[in-house]
């Protein structure tokens, strides 16, 4: 079969993450950075790195920090490591892992490096809470103010509701559209019943709880000792082995009082966490003496209008990333689709399977392809696990990697919708 | 080849000091001649309207007075001739008629420190290799050149005693601070700066300084103040020293005389002092020491063929218990190397990573390091419940239970997950390193590290070698122990190595003593009175009465019946008491602190209702046990040599440092002397007195350890 570029193939050696949780909770005290940083220590542990392998780090984080803005910097610059790494930080939304993996692949593709950690980072516990546009103006006037006169002049103008803080929402900028009105709206346009909804978010718990308590899941995740105690946080808190459909039925939508379905359940929580993978050059790799979990086929990113359905990206890339590996959905042992709504997955999943939309939409003949249900999500996914926006593609690249060893599997898919409109698709390949 | 390079720029007289062929710079006779006649030819020229004294060494202004020189003399009267002239070389730099300026970055101290004082102006560098102090004390000696005289009229009488007394040596922030020098700079405009400013001291301008705070104003500058300072300082001493230091004292007399009867009569007081001092047994075990840790410190640990320590840059740490959490701590804190930890469980291991960040942020608390630097250590702190992270590991220390069971079990897993590259250490202290080796393919790199604790605190470290371990493993065991900021003595693979052999007699006796109805005040005491930092059984109370009665089980077991424990420890850790750390011990504790003695515990113990064991024996018994079986042990080669033996005692032990050591004291004693010592303690207390065949070998041949 004939690859995607004429460059050199790039080997997904091994990846793990913090547990992920809720925000406000276990992991409350620590910034990015921190939960940055620890995933990537304890890859450099569990892939007996000596540190000096490592050419680039790429890092992804879509809410920085005001003070340390370049995570992937901080990171580089652990002291396991030598100064001399460089390192980026990028932001492309939900799939910023993924575009930190992409552009270490494409570094390493084209020769520039041989060893690139690529991850991604997020705490909500954290988020900056900004002034009022008027009392940041008169911060910033008071400090150039020459006079005394000049000050009491600037503080005349000064009213209470400039105190009022501006509290980021995770909507749309183009059009003020939230996350989850675009899940709602999708729903509606869809057909996705709540009930169908709730039995995908349950599904996600099941299938994630199987793999805490088989191991499969823990065996991704480095516990975290928190600061000033020392007590260990080794799994994800979001996770629920006792979900059933009855609770989940008495929750009230949250964004349509009266007509919607999408609710807390079955929509994946702000969450804090990070991860990171090990990316290598396939002959570095042998080298080096590692045996590499799958390499990396092909990607493929896209692009919609955020005023049509938000959250439909991957049914646009993901076509493309099969043209590019030369396989037919048909092929793929393991699917990883990212989890922001049920109603997303739901939707993403009709668009692959319908011949209008393939017609309509892609301007192809045939449907992308009928989804196996029992090789999607085998783990459960975003909504159980949780989702700490710039982590999430480091920690479905790990999972999807890892189980393609474990089930020997030849392809598999990752698919992760993005703010934006966007959608990002990558399939690897098991030899 | 001359010590100093003289040049005169832009007005400026520039001398240059690089004594050649040593690492630092030192005040030697010849480096006082040379500068001698270099002053008079800058007096002469009349181009020259200041000086700058600065070093041409990469990190040392002078680091001291040459200590060989101080070594060889022989008398009081040399002393004196010694220190007055370098007295007179001080005094001429502050009376040279033109400014001098010193320029400071690397160690300035002692002599160095003193000439710097003399200056009209000094600059240090902000860097961390600058450090300013007078250690003098700690060799038993003062400050003679000045240094008593010139630092409590810079910066106040009780800034300079703290300095002085503790033999101290500051940071160049803090000595900036304290007013003891005048600007700090980068190093790279060292020179710049302070060429500036002697043109500008030569133009006639004079620093302004800081005055005295209002405390120090009110209490320094009336004479009933300054009374309360020094009999304050003296008693502070006094608690500290037990009176067994000379030195100290002695510098609180010369700054006093100084400051009431003025400059000459200090300096005349300083000589007086120091020739006195300079020739005393105290200073001169105290040099010993001193040169004893400094050998100690290119030691490799091994004789013949030597090669090269391996770098250590990942350690891992097995079991995060107490003892395990501290290693990692201090291998943090000191050597900057990353700590992975393995313990059974998730909750195990956090406790361990907490108890080595606890180590660490002391230093932040203590201003050590800043808050950057805690932030970029801690991440060097890591662990989990698996073996990841293990293959990457240079040297692996286990610290789990002392059980051997599951000492092998630790060593089995090891073996599967280290690189063949990686030394495996054990911190056990009472199982044979043999032994547990005895399971792994490569026993050549199992090797002994026996901290002690708590390890952060303790200064020794115990390299235990078996038969069977590599040169390479033990170069490197030493060498990381170096790292870690320990003073490193290399062990025979028996029963209690070293410090606890010598230990456990010394300890049972304390418990006969007991039971014989001695008090525990009495025998604290005595062994307080005789140097040590606290006596036998505060010891006991420290190390935990369960640990200590595990360990003398083991030696007992070894060693038969001379080192047989009484029943004591037995019934109190039966009664649940396991010293300090389980909050009752021999003595009552209180929220961490130590009250008084526990009256109960007499009868626990069952001990006799008074005791009429004299009290010169009560002292001749505790100490010669341990006397007795330092020599035996050196006998049977545990430790490499007398020096080993005695710096491992003064510093695993706190045996009294100005005695030298174990084996120092029993050549002062004489071997014949103590011979005839123990056998009448045997005769009249039991067999376990008898004098051990070498000290009868040698008290025949009026031998020594050391060379007279």
């Amino acid at each position: 079969m004939q690859r995607a570029h004429s460059g050199r193939r790039v080997a997904v050696v091994a990846g793990c993450r913090t547990p992920f949780c809720k925000s406000g909770t276990a992991l409350k005290d620590l910034l990015a950075i921190d939960l940055a940083k620890h995933a990537v220590v304890e890859l450099v542990h569990r892939a007996n790195l000596t540190g000096k392998e490592i050419d680039e780090l790429y890092f992804g984080q879509v809410v920085p920090s005001a003070l340390a803005p370049n995570i992937a910097r901080e990171v580089s610059l652990l002291p396991q490591f030598p100064a001399s790494i460089p390192a980026a930080s990028v932001n492309r939304a939900c799939a910023s892992a993924n575009t930190a993996v992409v552009l270490g692949h494409d570094q390493i593709a084209l020769g520039h490096a041989d060893v690139v950690i690529a991850g991604g980072a997020e705490t909500l516990s954290d988020i900056p809470i900004l002034h009022s546009r008027r009392f940041s103006d008169l911060l910033v006037g008071l400090s150039k103010a020459k006079t005394t006169a000049a000050r009491l002049k600037l503080l005349s103008t000064f009213r209470p509701k400039d105190l009022i803080p501006v509290t980021p929402a995770i909507a749309e900028p183009s059009t003020g559209e939230t996350m989850g009105q675009s899940a709602e709206k999708m729903a509606k346009i869809n057909g996705i019943t709540r009930q169908a909804q709730d039995e995908f978010a349950l599904r996600s718990h099941q299938f994630a709880h199987a793999g805490n308590e088989d191991g499969r899941l823990t065996a991704e995740i480095a516990p975290i000792f928190v600061p000033a105690t020392g007590v260990p946080v080794g799994r994800d808190n979001g996770v629920r082995g006792d979900a059933n459909l009855e609770e989940m039925a008495k929750l009230r939508p949250v964004f349509d009082k009266r007509h919607g379905t999408v609710t807390a359940a079955n929509a994946s929580p702000l969450t804090d966490g990070a991860g990171a993978v090990l990316l290598m050059s396939e002959e570095a790799a042998q080298s080096l003496g590692y045996e590499p979990l799958a390499y990396i086929r092909s990607y493929a990113v896209a692009a919609l209008d955020p005023g049509d359905q938000l959250l439909m990206g991957p049914a646009y890339a993901v076509p493309k990333a099969l043209d590019r590996a030369g396989i037919a959905w048909k092929d793929l042992g393991l699917v990883e689709m990212h989890e922001a709504f049920a109603s997303q997955v739901l939707s993403n999943i009709k668009a692959f399977e319908s011949q209008q939309w393939a017609e309509e939409r892609l301007g192809r003949s045939e449907p992308v392809g009928e989804v196996d249900w029992d090789t999607l999500n085998v783990m459960g996914g975003s909504i159980a696990i949780g989702h700490p926006f710039g982590a999430t593609g480091a920690r479905i690249t790990t999972t999807l990697a890892n189980e393609m060893k474990r089930r020997d599997v030849q392809f598999g898919l990752i698919s992760v919708c993005a703010q934006g409109g966007m959608g990002f698709a990558m399939v690897l390949e098991r030899r | 080849m001359s010590a100093f390079s003289a040049e005169v720029r832009d007005g400026i007289g520039r001398l240059g000091l690089n004594l050649p062929d040593e690492p630092v710079n030192k005040i030697t006779k010849a480096v006082r001649d040379e500068l001698d006649e270099l002053l008079d030819r800058f007096v002469a020229d009349r181009d020259v309207r200041a000086v700058v004294l600065i070093s041409d060494k990469s990190d040392s202004f002078i680091a001291g007075a040459d200590i060989d020189e101080f070594v060889a003399l022989e008398s009081r009267e040399e002393a004196h001739e010694l220190v007055r002239q370098g007295q007179a070389l001080v005094n001429r730099l502050e009376r040279l008629g033109k400014p001098v300026l010193a320029a400071i970055h690397g160690s300035c101290l002692g002599g160095g420190f003193e000439a710097a004082l003399a200056c009209t102006y000094r600059i240090a560098t902000d860097h961390p290799k600058t450090r300013i102090g007078l250690p003098e004390v700690q060799l038993g000696i003062i400050p003679a050149a000045g240094g008593c005289q010139r630092l409590p009229r810079l910066i106040g009488v009780r800034k300079a005693l703290d300095i002085i007394l503790a033999g101290r040596q500051l940071a160049a922030q803090r000595a900036h601070r304290a007013g003891i020098v005048d600007e700090l700079v980068h190093p790279a405009i060292l020179e710049r700066v302070a060429f500036g400013a002697a043109t500008k001291l030569a133009d006639g301008w004079r620093p302004k300084r800081r005055r005295l705070g209002a405390a120090d104003l009110a209490l320094e500058k009336n004479p009933l103040g300054r009374r309360v300072v020094f009999t304050t300082a003296k008693k502070q001493l006094l608690k500290k020293t037990g009176g067994h230091y000379p030195a100290p004292e002695a510098a609180l007399t010369a700054v006093r005389h100084g400051i009431k009867y003025g400059l000459e009569a200090g300096l005349d007081m300083e000589a007086a002092l120091f020739a006195e001092l300079a020739v005393s047994d105290v200073s001169r075990n105290l040099v010993r020491i001193f040169f004893a840790t400094t050998a100690l410190k290119k030691d490799p640990g091994v004789e013949g063929e030597v090669p090269d320590p391996r770098p250590v840059a990942n350690l891992g740490v097995v079991g995060a218990g107490f003892m395990g959490a501290a290693i990692g701590g201090v291998a943090v804190t000191q050597a900057g190397v990353d700590v992975r930890f393995r313990d059974v469980d998730l909750a195990g291991v956090g406790r361990g990573i907490e108890g080595a960040r606890k180590i660490l942020k002391e230093r932040l608390k203590r201003r050590r390091i800043t808050r950057h630097e805690y932030r970029r250590l801690e991440r060097l702190l890591s662990g989990g419940t698996e073996w990841q992270g293990f293959g990457r590991c240079d040297v692996v220390i286990e610290a789990v239970f002392e059980s051997l069971e599951v000492k092998h079990e630790v060593m089995r897993a090891l073996e599967q997950h280290v690189s063949d590259e990686c030394v495996i250490a054990s911190n056990t202290s009472t199982i044979p390193i043999a032994r547990i080796a005895g399971v792994v393919q490569q026993p050549e790199r199992v090797v002994g590290m026996h901290f002690f604790s708590p390890v952060e605190k303790m200064p020794l470290l115990e390299v235990i070698v078996t038969d069977q371990t590599a040169p390479w493993v033990t170069v490197t065991a030493v060498a990381f122990g170096r790292e870690l900021g320990k003073t490193v003595i290399v062990v025979r693979d028996q029963p209690g190595f070293w410090v606890n052999r010598i230990l456990a007699p010394y300890l049972n006796e304390a418990g006969r003593l007991l039971q014989e109805g001695v008090t525990v005040e009495t025998i604290d005491k005595a062994m307080t009175r005789f140097g040590f930092p606290v006596g036998p059984i505060t010891l006991l109370d420290e190390v935990g009465l369960d640990v200590a009665h595990e360990a003398s089980k083991v030696l007992h077991e070894a060693f038969g019946e001379r080192m047989k424990a009484t029943d004591g420890l037995a019934r109190m850790t039966q009664d649940g008491r396991l010293g300090r750390k389980g909050g009752s011990g021999f003595y009552r504790y209180e929220k961490g602190k130590r009250r008084e003695v526990d009256e109960t515990i007499y009868e626990i113990i069952e001990a006799a209702a008074s005791s009429k064991v004299p009290r010169e024996d009560v002292t001749r018994r505790l100490v010669f046990a341990m006397l007795n079986e330092a020599a035996r042990a050196l006998d049977e080669g545990v430790v490499r040599s007398p020096r080993d033996g005695d710096i491992g005692a003064v510093f695993g032990i706190g045996f009294a440092p100005f005695r030298g050591g174990p084996l120092r004291y029993l050549d002062d004693t004489g071997a014949k002397q103590a011979v005839e010592t123990l056998s009448e303690l045997s005769q009249k207390y039991g067999d376990r007195f008898t004098p051990c065949p070498r000290l009868k070998r040698m008290a025949e041949g009026a031998e020594r350890f050391y060379p007279a």
